[in-house]
């Protein structure tokens, strides 16, 4: 195995230990979006009735996307503030001058998302089909929801991790918090983008919280179908590639300030 | 003025003081009203054309989520507030002044209802600009004393948690139990339009009656039905949780 990779998996080895040490800062990723959906559901399971709402199942099927979304963007957060952590603690410091390659930090960390993402994963999938969710295009259909959903969570983790190597601070990168919300809400995530009122309907149209979150629903609510996929899958990978770069040239202009 | 006047004067001052020298810690909560407001009605606002809704407009129908939502934050940012005071020892030094407990906590849970003003006016403010139907005077003036009464209340139950775990990380749970009070309720639709088991709970839910205390100017006009369920809620909410509190107050040194 490259050196590379060797260090990389040990430190994401060591971020999800820690990760899974503090459960009270990894309960809310589930937790707080897994109430949301149960809330959503009891109260607008009619809207499925409304003209123009896509045939579904049950509104529980349709709102299973962007409870994953919601909690995936929360996991992002939650890594970047494990690595503001880390900054602040002096931690950073001493794995700068560790004889590794730098770019190991960065993916370190998104391994352990990525670990992370499936844990996120697995529950929602888990608890929707408990509470009576059909997954209507089936294993095959699960499969690349699941896949959807880790490319995005890496991707969500990248921005947050680069968030933290510019802030420096835990508390600026929990300060995006309510993004989160923001830039959900102006996504097709919640709801059907022909029903959203004006401008969100514009505005999701170029969002790609919109094209992530109806590539991970698509499979649950019909039989698998190419274009939602590739859009949905396209939109999370381009995120990634976009995040993790951003990331790792934000890291390098860190250490060569220090 | 009294000594436990001014003890509860300083205390409030210094809560609010922190809003003030650190709004990066208070922009999030005052603006999160606001967003869930303008978010939540862009996104469901097709729900208002379900038959059974008691208004064409969503966004009015919602406003009261918003009020609750200032209300459970600030109470919540209470107790950790206080929780991180635990933890730095500032609270071991307000223990030991010559201040009756009760007076430092009346101080706490004041600052909490104050503290809610900000972020239910940002949301007015961003909701009458967004068109949402007048309330009312009586409609205004209900909705506020209902969003101060609830945060006294979630004030309360912040302070005995902070107490009782003595540690920043009793957060979540913290602040679990007023997203739980917001959420299952008739926070997005009319009880009429809920799934059973979420009507179930709304039925018992004392939240509920303080959100539809709120709501009632904005989707309609004031009842005395609706304000007097609310302000039973408040009272008994504040009975059971400030219980806990006070007991929560007299029990510090007590084990040491």
């Amino acid at each position: 195995m490259p050196f590379v990779a060797r260090v990389s998996l040990a430190l994401s080895r060591r971020a999800l230990v820690n990760a899974m040490r503090r459960p009270q800062l990894l309960l809310p990723l589930v937790l707080i979006p897994t109430l949301m959906l149960a809330a959503n559901v009891g109260g607008l399971n009619r809207t499925t009735t409304l003209p123009g709402f896509p045939a579904v199942h049950g509104f529980l099927d349709f709102q299973l996307a962007p409870a994953m979304t919601q909690s995936l963007l929360f996991g992002g957060v939650a890594m970047g503030v494990a690595m503001a952590l880390e900054i602040e603690a002096g931690f950073f410091s001493r794995l700068a001058v560790a004889p590794i390659p730098r770019v190991a930090i960065v993916l370190g960390r998104l391994g352990a998302a990525s670990a992370i993402a499936v844990i996120q994963m697995l529950w929602f999938l888990s608890i929707g089909l408990i509470f009576g969710a059909h997954v209507k295009s089936g294993l095959p259909g699960l499969l690349v929801t699941f896949g959807i959903g880790i490319v995005a969570g890496v991707a969500f983790a990248a921005l947050g991790v680069a968030l933290a190597l510019r802030a420096r601070n835990a508390s600026t990168v929990q300060g995006i918090f309510p993004l989160v919300f923001v830039s959900l809400f102006l996504s097709s995530a919640y709801f059907p983008r022909n029903l959203l009122t004006s401008p969100f309907d514009a505005i999701a149209r170029y969002n790609p919280l919109s094209y992530i979150a109806e590539g991970m629903r698509d499979p649950i609510v019909n039989s698998l179908s190419a274009q939602p996929v590739l859009e949905g899958l396209a939109a999370a990978a381009g995120l990634a590639v976009l995040a993790v770069g951003l990331s790792v040239v934000t890291l390098r202009g860190r250490l060569d300030e220090a | 003025m009294s000594a436990s006047i001014r003890t509860i004067r300083a205390l409030v001052r210094r809560a609010l003081n922190e809003i003030i020298r650190v709004p990066g810690g208070a922009i999030p909560g005052v603006l999160a009203p606001a967003i869930f407001l303008v978010g939540l009605s862009g996104v469901y606002g097709a729900a208002s054309q379900l038959p059974g809704f008691p208004t064409g407009s969503f966004r009015s129908f919602i406003v009261p989520v918003g009020f609750l939502q200032a209300a459970t934050f600030a109470g919540a940012a209470t107790g950790v507030n206080l929780a991180r005071d635990i933890e730095q020892g500032w609270f071991d030094r307000l223990i030991v002044c010559p201040a009756p407990r009760v007076t430092l906590l009346t101080g706490l849970v004041l600052s909490a209802s104050l503290r809610a003003l900000l972020p239910a006016t940002a949301l007015v403010a961003v909701a009458f600009a967004l068109g949402v139907h007048w309330p009312g005077v009586d409609g205004l003036v209900i909705a506020y004393a209902l969003t101060m009464g609830m945060a006294a209340a979630t004030a309360c139950w912040g302070i005995s948690m902070a107490l009782r775990f003595r540690t920043q990380q009793a957060a979540p749970l913290i602040q679990l139990a007023g997203l739980l009070a917001t959420l299952f309720s008739t926070a997005y639709a009319p009880k009429a339009l809920l799934a059973p088991w979420l009507r179930h709970i709304a039925d018992v839910n004392p939240a509920n009656f303080v959100m539809e205390g709120v709501r009632q100017g904005f989707v309609g006009g004031v009842t005395w039905e609706h304000s007097w369920q609310a302000v039973v809620a408040i009272a008994g909410l504040l009975i059971v949780l400030g219980t806990f509190a006070v007991r929560g107050m007299r029990r510090v040194g007590v084990a040491a």
